[in-house]
């Protein structure tokens, strides 16, 4: 990442990741400047113990339960985790010897908080632990329910959601429910709402419906970074199923999220949701059959789903690298330390994607930079080689100062990037003008005839006599 | 005679006992050595000697009078602005001269950077670094930073040189030697001029003074060599300091108000022709100059006064060939017309084309002294800017500001070309003196040429009266430029009585009044002009010295601890002297060429958090360096200057508004601080 864009003192929870930022430490290897090398140089001890940038996949993950009885019926989700190499530490969440980092270190890569009820973590854990260790990088995975506590409500506040203020209200739904034997309250909901990525959610389309019972929240307005990745139907509300609605549930339709993502400025990615059945094993093994629709499924779209989303939090998708940023001189190989105006140059960086166990290319027709002063003078799209190499060329507008090559690449689902180098832009030097005008020429005939009439004169002047 | 008038004012002013005791047994020894030759030849050796020595003692003087600093603190640079020229002599050292005229820095003014080479006047740091060079070539190992401090010390001593021969020039040798001695501890010259204070106007005062005394030489010799000199010289002062400006306008007002009075001369005519057409041409050599004297607003006077010459000689040739008297008026009404009409066409159109610009704000603010409160809230926000207080003037002249009067009134008495010039001179530096504190600098040098003449003219007529008295057979001998009126006072002076007693006691008040001057001077130097202004010295409770040594503390807190690329925002001030202390990227300095992006810092320091947050990323701010003077007391700190960040980015951003950050019209930084107040 870029030099910038580490000094973001944002107040929300959510502000740079140091220490996990792959960018930084691929940009510092391909020997960019000083100062990259240096904030790598401060930086380096933490990456060693964290992931490793070259697989930025988390490998050790925190799962705090409420008892440990979810470890048995959550097993398949957990074991699907460990399939994929994650080591997983399951611990009380009130556990006294609790805590995520040692001697200023952290000791996991990911928390899982499955513990809807604690009101108070143990160990050294509280509110703002959960939100340094996202601060510095860190994934998460929030589930509550119904008894969710005011300490889950206020770490997924801090994330940007909130949840229903009415801590008896669940998700209800009374055209979208998921059919079972008896008629119930409908707070078991077929939700299919999901959002249009194949980064979060992967390249199979889910075709069964995900069963969802539990709480409600909704995204924060002010927060730009959280996305609904499952929104429930527009006749969805959320409401006491038990008791008869006397006033207008605050929540209602499709501003109800039911499972929501957050990528943080600094990478760090966040799941939550309102039910922690969706992760039950339960849950993934019925059948679905929607309200009003013939199909009846074998199986719930669950496992699939939360197999795909887990896949994104930890990193194991959607996860660009951009490295080898080089600009240059057209015509020329190194890199100078300042443009004059008007040169051509070749700008170029190559972006890669990590698919779970290496580096592959990331392809795309969208890849921008900007050359920028205080606002962009010059913004081209990058034309790629497929093999991860973007490249453009352009001329240096007629304008000196400091200038800075920004590429700037958000997309759904993607980690961010945001590099920058800057590079001043000086104007011409006394002799790089034009030495003789043609224009001047008259000028020039002028003087010198000046200077031949003046000497003859003179001469005729003063001897002629 | 020469040398007792003058022997007695160089001991008195220079407070030391030196020059008496030293110049007393060379006379002696001289008589002693020359007693075989003639007494005439030998008055005229010693009055030579002793002028010479007196001369070197002056020299010496304004050179250590100026070391306070040096000895108080270190060998250092001062304020602010010498920062810069620092910066950039070192660079230049370093580099070479190629590379500093074409510099282009990326260190200020971030984003837009500077291009350095072409907007300073480098007269300044090729000086230095001429001199740099110099003394590496003789083999002294210097650091450049020695020379940048001396440099103004030096060219405080040429000056008292040039003084000497300007007023040689203008009245005799005897006010020569007392402007020289007046010039030498002038406090208003010192303030500018003391070891460290490596700024523009260290040299430009030397190069201003030559300048003027070259073309007064040239106009009373008519020599178009000194009127050559004199474009040299301008070139000098335009490679120097801004204040060239103040020449180009004074000398065409001085040659319009001897054409007005009839003095026009063929040696006039010459001198200005000549330096105007080589001065400008010249000064067109300095980048930062460039077109200006032909484009300028500020330039035109003297391109009219040049063409008004050519008029001028061209009807006196037609006079010259045309014997009627009448046709020739006739011919003059109709020329005259058409110059000016031509002339007033000519401006207009210049104008309106906008191929001549129109007056700056800093000369609009010369002129007019409201104008730069009323529009350039920058301009007066500079605390040199400021209207001159009158007790600034008693601190700055002393003596000097009743003598002036004195010396305009011998001026006038013996009125010629030169003293026309010398009376013009004084006249409008007074006036801009009083319009801005910083040009009591430029009125110095005129306001002790004029006081030297008119100590020089009393001492003189004093001791003439006490020598016809006692010495009446050697009257004859007496020489000098007053001889003959002298004589006729001699005459009128044995009618009364208790003259010899009167001038007995005037001439000791005039001692006592020059020995206060010397110690003022002496006193002023110390105590007020030799702070570095960047370390702060402070008496304790027990009276004891505390240096405050806390700026150059953060600047290289800065260096140390900040990433090499990092950016420092801080109201202009400091701009400066972060980027020669700290190396790090500033986003204003004191070179305050772009108002709008001093108004964004502005606007930036004076809004809320959030708002200033956003600016602050749009300009890749990294560290804001703000100056709180609260604990030590320290007056001019940001919160001090907190309004006028308030004004300046308010004429460019309206949103702000001067009487938001105003409790009941009062400015308070207390509880009932006002609300936008961050």
């Amino acid at each position: 990442m870029s030099p910038p864009h580490r000094v973001n003192p944002q107040p929300l929870s959510l502000s740079p990741r140091q220490p996990k930022d792959p960018t930084t430490t691929e940009m510092a290897r391909s020997n960019f400047s000083v100062l990259t090398i240096l904030s790598v140089i401060l930086l380096l001890p933490v990456l060693s113990l964290s992931f490793s940038p070259d697989s930025p996949s988390d490998r050790r993950l925190l799962v705090l339960f409420d008892d440990l009885s979810l470890q048995s019926s959550h097993s398949i989700f957990f074991n699907s985790l460990k399939s994929r190499g994650f080591d997983l530490d399951f611990k009380l969440a009130d556990d006294p010897k609790l805590a995520l980092q040692r001697y200023g270190q952290y000791l996991y890569d990911g928390l899982i908080l499955f513990s809807p009820s604690i009101e108070r973590f143990g160990g050294a854990l509280d509110l703002a632990a959960v939100l340094d260790f996202v601060d510095s990088g860190h994934d998460l995975i929030i589930a509550a329910d119904s008894s969710a506590s005011d300490l889950i409500k206020s770490v997924a506040t801090e994330c940007g959601v909130d949840f229903d203020e009415d801590p008896s209200a669940l998700v209800i739904d009374h055209r979208s429910y998921a059919v079972v034997g008896i008629e119930g309250d409908h707070t078991l909901i077929a939700a299919d709402d999901f959002i249009e990525s194949d980064v979060l959610l992967g390249e199979n389309k889910i075709e069964a419906p995900v069963l969802f019972k539990g709480i409600a929240h909704s995204l924060n307005a002010a927060n730009n970074l959280v996305l609904k990745v499952l929104s429930a139907s527009p006749a969805a509300y959320s409401a006491n199923p038990s008791s008869k609605l006397s006033s207008p549930p605050s929540l209602t339709g499709s501003t109800i999220s039911l499972v929501s993502v957050v990528q943080a400025r600094n990478n760090a990615r966040i799941m939550i949701t309102g039910s922690l059945d969706l992760f039950s094993n339960r849950f993934f093994r019925s059948s679905v059959q929607k309200a009003g629709s013939p199909k009846r499924y074998d199986k719930s779209g669950n496992e699939q789903f939360v197999a795909e989303l887990s896949k994104w939090v930890f990193h194991e998708r959607g996860h660009l690298k951009a490295v080898n940023l080089r600009h240059n001189k057209a015509g020329e190989t190194d890199e100078p330390a300042m443009y004059r105006i008007k040169d051509d140059l070749d700008f170029s960086v190559e972006i890669y994607e990590w698919s779970g166990k290496s580096w592959e290319p990331y392809v795309a027709n969208d890849v921008q930079v900007q050359f920028y002063m205080m606002s962009p003078y010059v913004l081209k799209t990058l034309s790629n080689d497929k093999k991860g190499l973007y490249h453009t060329s352009f001329k240096v507008p007629d304008v000196y100062g400091v200038f800075q090559f920004k590429v700037e690449y958000n997309r759904l689902g993607y980690t961010s990037l945001l590099l920058s180098k800057q590079i001043p832009v000086r104007p011409f030097k006394h002799n790089e003008y034009e030495r003789f005008i043609t224009a001047a020429f008259p000028y020039y005939g002028a003087s010198f005839t000046m200077m031949a009439g003046f000497f003859i004169f003179s001469f005729v002047y003063l001897y002629h006599k | 005679m020469a040398v007792t008038k003058t022997e007695p004012i160089n001991g008195s002013t220079t407070k030391s006992s030196a020059p008496p005791s030293t110049s007393m047994p060379l006379k002696s020894d001289l008589l002693s050595i020359l007693s075989l030759k003639s007494l005439r030849l030998k008055t005229k050796q010693q009055e030579l000697l002793i002028r010479v020595s007196i001369l070197c003692l002056v020299y010496v003087l304004a050179f250590i009078t100026r070391l306070f600093s040096v000895l108080r603190y270190e060998s250092m640079i001062h304020e602010f602005d010498p920062y810069f020229n620092y910066r950039t002599t070192l660079f230049l050292t370093q580099k070479g001269f190629y590379e500093f005229w074409n510099w282009f820095d990326s260190e200020s003014w971030y984003p837009l950077g500077r291009i350095i080479g072409g907007t300073l006047y480098p007269g300044l740091m090729v000086t230095a670094a001429m001199m740099y060079w110099g003394l590496r070539f003789l083999r002294f190992a210097v650091h450049i930073r020695e020379v940048c401090v001396l440099t103004a010390p030096f060219f405080a001593s040429n000056t008292t040189l040039v003084a000497y021969f300007f007023g040689k020039e203008i009245w005799d040798t005897g006010a020569g030697l007392v402007a020289a001695v007046l010039i030498a501890i002038c406090p208003g010259y010192i303030s500018r001029s003391v070891a460290g204070s490596y700024d523009n106007e260290g040299v430009a005062i030397f190069a201003l003074l030559l300048t003027f005394y070259l073309f007064v030489k040239a106009v009373n010799t008519g020599s178009l060599a000194w009127g050559l000199a004199s474009a040299f010289g301008y070139f000098y002062m335009v490679s120097a300091w801004g204040g060239y400006v103040f020449i180009i306008n004074l000398i065409p007002l001085y040659v319009l108000a001897l054409l007005i009075t009839g003095r026009y001369s063929m040696r006039l005519y010459v001198a200005y022709n000549c330096m105007y057409v080589l001065g400008m041409l010249l000064a067109m050599q300095i980048r930062f100059v460039g077109f200006q004297h032909v484009q300028s607003g500020e330039h035109m006077a003297a391109m009219g006064v040049f063409f008004l010459m050519q008029v001028f000689y061209f009807l006196d040739w037609v006079k010259h060939l045309l014997n009627d008297k009448k046709l020739f008026e006739a011919f003059l009404r109709i020329t005259v017309t058409c110059a000016v009409g031509v002339g007033a066409i000519a401006l207009g159109v210049g104008t309106a084309s906008g191929y001549i610009s129109p007056w700056s704000g800093r000369f609009y603010s010369l002129l007019d002294p409201t104008y730069a409160k009323d529009h350039i809230p920058i301009i007066a926000s500079v605390s040199e800017h400021q209207p001159t207080a009158w007790s600034s003037f008693m601190f700055d002249f002393h003596i000097l500001l009743f003598l002036f009067p004195a010396g305009l009134y011998f001026c006038f008495k013996r009125l010629s070309d030169a003293t026309i010039f010398i009376v013009m001179y004084g006249l409008t530096s007074m006036y801009f003196a009083g319009v801005m504190v910083r040009l009591i600098l430029v009125a110095t040098p005129a306001v002790c040429l004029i006081s030297a003449i008119a100590v020089s003219a009393t001492i003189k007529n004093l001791t003439m009266l006490l020598r016809t008295k006692s010495k009446v057979s050697q009257t004859g001998s007496t020489k000098g430029t007053g001889g003959g009126k002298t004589s006729s006072k001699a005459m009128l002076d044995q009618s009364q009585p208790f003259q010899r007693n009167g001038a007995i006691a005037l001439l000791f008040g005039a001692f006592y009044l020059l020995s206060r001057y010397a110690i003022h001077c002496t006193w002023v130097t110390s105590e007020a002009y030799s702070s570095p202004s960047i370390v702060l010295a402070a008496r304790g409770a027990h009276g004891n010295r505390v240096i405050f040594d806390d700026y150059r503390e953060a600047y290289y807190w800065l260096r140390q601890n900040t990433p090499p690329d990092a950016k420092v925002m801080s109201w202009w001030d400091y701009g400066y002297q972060i980027t020669a202390m700290g190396n790090r990227t500033v986003i204003v300095d004191n070179n305050t060429w772009n108002n709008t992006h001093i108004a964004t810092v502005g606007r930036a320091m004076s809004s809320y958090e959030d708002e200033a947050y956003e600016i602050m990323r749009s300009l890749d701010v990294d560290y804001v360096l703000v100056v709180f003077g609260g604990v030590t007391g320290y007056s001019s700190d940001d919160i001090n200057k907190f309004l006028w960040m308030v004004r300046i980015g308010g004429g460019v951003f309206p949103v702000i508004k001067e009487p938001d950050y105003l409790v009941n019209g009062e400015y308070r930084v207390d509880k009932v601080c006002s609300p936008p107040r961050v």
